[in-house]
């Protein structure tokens, strides 16, 4: 196992030097007493090679793209361009401050006004906020403009939001945040919302609807515009979850369809690294009714150029990021879909659904799968036949698919499939990945058979074997225990 | 077509294996009549040579700080940042890993999340850090909502020295779930401690100290203490440079039951203000009401020593609408930043980084004071690394002026009603020789 850094730590020792000092004000002069520190923070003393040595030491424990497949379900862990990379290090833009003056941040804001354009004509709607950071905050941001919608509107007794029961936990959380109530929408046989169960639902009450389309079982709501109808007939609104966009990408348009407002996630979508949790991006765009709603400021154009414009201020829902957003994911979603154009972005989705569907066919025989037609860019299995045979868990299916090079499944997810693996193939994975997971999966489909235990004993090569997550919890240690 | 694999020999052979003539016929779930009939109206596809081309025009119309003398802070701050924090960040078995869900092939992950935590709590003296938010701003809003859990109070106290950006995305957070916002007036440029004493009654469930403050200005941190605690159920939420804690009173030291702020300044750029990331920190007994992920340590079956996402019950993706907070995907790889950044400089180097911002600020400050017609709005107040000067003409004529001459001199106050105020910082990365030349500026300007 690897020591903590805290544990190189050798007195003395320095990994940067900085210059000498010019202007040498005593402390004392500068500042009372009281304030200051009075023990010196134990940060680790360590050279740049020790710090080198312990974090590829480190980064040598993890699973990622460039290593391996990586199939976690509405997650789209496809590759992520090194061009984007080597551009968004461009000192023009690492080294922009927020408050410079307008006219030396035209690069930067055209590219912005560029990319809410182009990401508004994806969606179909008619305008964009590049400020969330991320889904969850697009999803929070989306449902603030959909409670200041209603407040213009006068729809005080609004309070509820339906979420379909495959949702992702974001979507209830999100809601909350705002102060809306949620209701759960149950899914029929067919995986789809039950339009019965909806009509039955929805009332003056509701505010709005949160659709994942695809939803997260890879199915593409078919009553979606009698679903809009019934939602619209109320004055509420519908929100889309854009999570699950890689299916969609020139070949359905969001708000051609009866959506009012919807968020991106970059870091899914549009190639932007996931940065082990982050720093993601998650642009809502929206109909033309909600503009006056979006956070402020946006990116306008006029003759004299670029600006970043507060004017709808007074209806604005305010800002919900200190500046503009995560403008260095935003670099790299830009240069995405300028490579990729109208007709590489329908490539994109054509060759997710693909990629999904063979693969869909290729385990269909050794793994349980509820819902029985093609699916768009991931479908949903489970380990039920494995469970009530061998009494083997999806957790021990997935443990074992990581002795195989491969990263699992997303699994236990979406919460109404029991033993749910939901699998997400992407399309920048070639045709021999894809035999070689299936593979793997028929490896695992036979061991469970005839070795039940070395599948329950998972994993086995990694870095550690199974971790006890009830005794973290149980015990907790959030810190390394410093020495003094 | 870049960054996809299949041929067109493999779209036929996959095709076939699903049984399928067309691509289309694997779309019947959507409705032909919603299905787009001509393609998206996007500009032509290009080529890597194209838009390396494309981003250069970009970039030329952009003049960043690099190549200026800029004084801007105001939330995102100029400070240096060794080459060894890309070299590491860059990696892809950090860049393009996910959260770290499945621990046994993210110990990587996890394990720099976990000396992340340590060296959070160390530095704020509180026991219990998570691994990110979004940035400082929203990690004041999660701290005010995680107030409300514990204590069931529903108003909270901002000091109207707070960052008015950090207060526009709080009330954003706050208003829908009613919960009332009072601001502490100012004075002097620091919180009116009478007022806020005033202010306070046994329904008030936080408050709010920003130190240094929006202005740069060091508040009475023991004061806030003294006075939020005299009621035992307020929580004094602290937003605090980290930077400044290698050599300020950590705010566990004066009470603080949450530490939060803007975590950038550890080895990230300033990238237009984005990403970010903020800090959390606070008491143990407060850990099943945090926001966001923690990483705990652990063992293996084998006994090993292992990390791991834990207290998850307070999660989204299991607790839904009932979750401590949304937050899912945060700001990871920034925070992998912060901890190499704070390798690198070590015990003593944050100390010194600290340090010599505080003197070039405080010489800056000095230096222009001795020009006719500036001094500093609040001569009486303590200053860290940003101060705020007072100026004889509009602060927006003066940043113009100095502006060909490839000075940013500073952010104008006047959106906040200060039209004649202009707020300067200084970090380490400032030599004496830029300062002087701005001091130099600002003298003609100024004339
Ligand atoms: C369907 C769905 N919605 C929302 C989210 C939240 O996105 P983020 O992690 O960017 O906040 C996710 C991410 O896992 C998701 O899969």
């Amino acid at each position: 196992m690897s020591k903590t850094i805290f544990e190189h730590s050798t007195p003395g020792r320095k990994g940067v030097v900085l210059p000498e000092r010019e202007i040498d004000i005593p402390l004392a002069t500068m500042f009372s007493e009281t304030m200051l520190r009075t023990k010196k923070a134990r940060l680790p003393e360590v050279s740049e090679l020790d710090t080198m040595r312990h974090y590829i030491t480190l980064s040598h424990k993890n699973h990622f793209i460039e290593k391996g497949l990586y199939p976690l379900g509405s997650c789209t862990m496809k590759y992520n361009p090194k061009l984007h990379e080597t551009l968004v290090r461009h000192p023009s833009f690492t080294s922009l401050h927020p408050y410079q003056p307008e006219e030396t941040l035209q690069g930067a804001l055209e590219l912005m006004y560029e990319l809410q354009k182009d990401l508004a004509e994806i969606a179909g709607m008619a305008g964009v906020t590049l400020q969330p950071a991320a889904g969850a905050q697009g999803e929070f941001t989306g449902i603030k403009i959909i409670a200041a919608y209603h407040k213009v509107k006068g729809n005080t007794h609004k309070d509820t939001i339906i979420i379909p029961d495959s949702a992702h936990g974001t979507n209830p959380a999100s809601c909350s945040l705002v102060g809306y109530k949620t209701v759960e929408l149950a899914s029929n046989k067919e995986g789809r919302c039950d339009i019965a169960k909806l009509r039955e639902l929805v009332n003056d009450q509701t505010a709005g609807i949160m659709i994942t389309n695809p939803n997260t079982l890879g199915l593409f709501e078919t009553q979606i515009e009698e679903i809009a109808d019934i939602i619209h007939s109320v004055d509420a609104l519908m929100y889309m979850d854009g999570a699950n966009l890689n299916a969609l990408l020139g070949i359905v348009q969001p708000g051609k369809i009866g959506f009012d407002l919807m968020h991106f996630n970059l870091h899914k979508t549009f190639a932007t690294p996931h940065g082990g949790g982050g720093p993601g991006s998650g642009p809502v765009a929206v109909s033309e009714k909600l503009l006056p709603f979006l956070p402020v400021p946006v990116v306008t154009k006029d003759e004299k150029g670029y600006h970043l414009s507060s004017e709808n201020e007074l209806t604005s829902i305010g800002k919900v990021h200190t500046f503009y957003g995560n403008f260095a994911v935003l670099v790299r979603a830009y240069i995405y879909i300028k490579m990729l154009g109208a007709e590489g972005l329908r490539r994109v989705s054509e060759n997710a659904i693909l990629n999904a569907n063979y693969l869909m066919q290729c385990l269909g025989e050794y793994y349980h799968i509820e819902h029985q037609e093609p699916c768009m860019h991931e479908f949903v299995m489970d380990g039920t036949w494995q469970k009530k045979n061998y009494g083997i868990t999806t957790l021990d299916i997935a443990k074992r698919l990581l002795d195989k090079g491969f990263h699992s499944p997303t699994i236990y997810f979406p919460l109404i499939i029991p033993e749910a693996m939901m699998v997400e193939p992407t399309e920048t994975e070639s045709l021999e990945s894809l035999d070689a997971f299936a593979a793997a999966m028929r490896e695992i489909a036979l061991e469970c058979k005839d070795n039940p235990e070395l599948v329950k004993n998972a994993p086995l090569t990694t870095p550690v074997k199974r971790v006890d997550d009830a005794r973290a919890v149980k015990m907790l240690e959030p810190v390394f225990p410093l020495a003094d | 077509m870049p960054y996809i694999s299949n041929t067109e020999r493999d779209r036929q052979k996959i095709l076939k294996a699903i049984g399928v003539n067309k691509f289309e016929d694997l779309l019947t779930a959507i409705p032909e009549k919603l299905r787009m009939k001509s393609p998206l109206a996007l500009s032509q596809p290009l080529s890597e040579l194209e838009i390396n081309k494309n981003i250069k025009a970009k970039t030329d119309k952009n003049i960043p700080c690099e190549v200026v003398n800029s004084f801007l802070g105001g939330g995102v701050y100029d400070h240096f940042i060794p080459a060894a924090v890309d070299a590491i960040v860059s990696r892809p078995e950090f860049c393009t890993a996910y959260t770290p869900y499945q621990a046994e092939v993210s110990q990587g992950t996890l394990q720099y999340i976990f000396e992340y935590q340590t060296m959070i709590c160390e530095l704020t003296g509180r026991e219990i850090a998570n691994a990110g938010m979004y940035d400082g701003a929203s990690a004041i809003a999660e701290a005010i909502l995680m107030a409300v859990r514990k204590n069931h109070l529903t108003k909270a106290i901002l000091p109207a020295t707070l960052n008015p950006n950090y207060v526009k995305v709080v009330k954003a957070y706050t208003e829908g779930n009613g919960i009332e916002l009072l601001i502490a007036p100012e004075k002097d440029g620091l919180t009116d401690l009478s007022a806020l004493e005033n202010m306070l009654n046994d329904t008030i469930g936080s408050v709010i100290i920003q130190t240094p403050n929006f202005y740069g200005n060091i508040e009475d941190a023991k004061a806030f203490d003294t006075i939020v605690h005299k009621n035992p159920n307020c929580l004094l939420i602290a937003c605090v440079d980290p930077i400044s804690l290698a050599i300020f009173m950590p705010p566990a030291e004066y009470n603080a039951d949450i530490a939060v702020g803007e975590g950038q300044v550890f080895g990230n750029n300033m990238y237009f203000g984005g990403p970010l990331f903020g800090f959390f920190a606070t008491r143990p007994e407060m850990a099943r009401l945090m926001p966001g992920r923690i990483v705990g340590g652990t063992i293996d079956k084998d006994g090993n020593k292992a990390y791991v996402l834990t207290l998850q019950a307070r999660e989204q993706h299991i607790r839904r609408a009932k979750a401590t907070s949304n937050i899912c995907s945060n700001e990871s790889l920034c925070t992998l930043s912060a901890v190499v950044y704070l390798c690198l400089l070590g015990k003593e180097g944050l100390i010194e980084v600290a340090t010599q911002s505080a003197q070039k600020a405080h010489y800056t400050a000095n230096e222009l004071c001795k020009i006719p017609g500036l001094a500093l709005t609040y001569p009486n107040a303590y200053f860290f690394k940003e101060f705020v000067l007072k100026t004889p003409k509009k602060a927006e004529e003066i940043i113009k002026a100095l502006v060909p001459g490839n000075i940013y001199a500073g952010i104008d106050l006047a959106p906040l009603g200060k039209p004649d105020e202009l707020m300067i910082a200084v970090t380490e990365k400032k030599s004496k020789a830029e300062i002087d030349s701005f001091v130099q500026a600002m003298q003609e300007v100024v004339k």
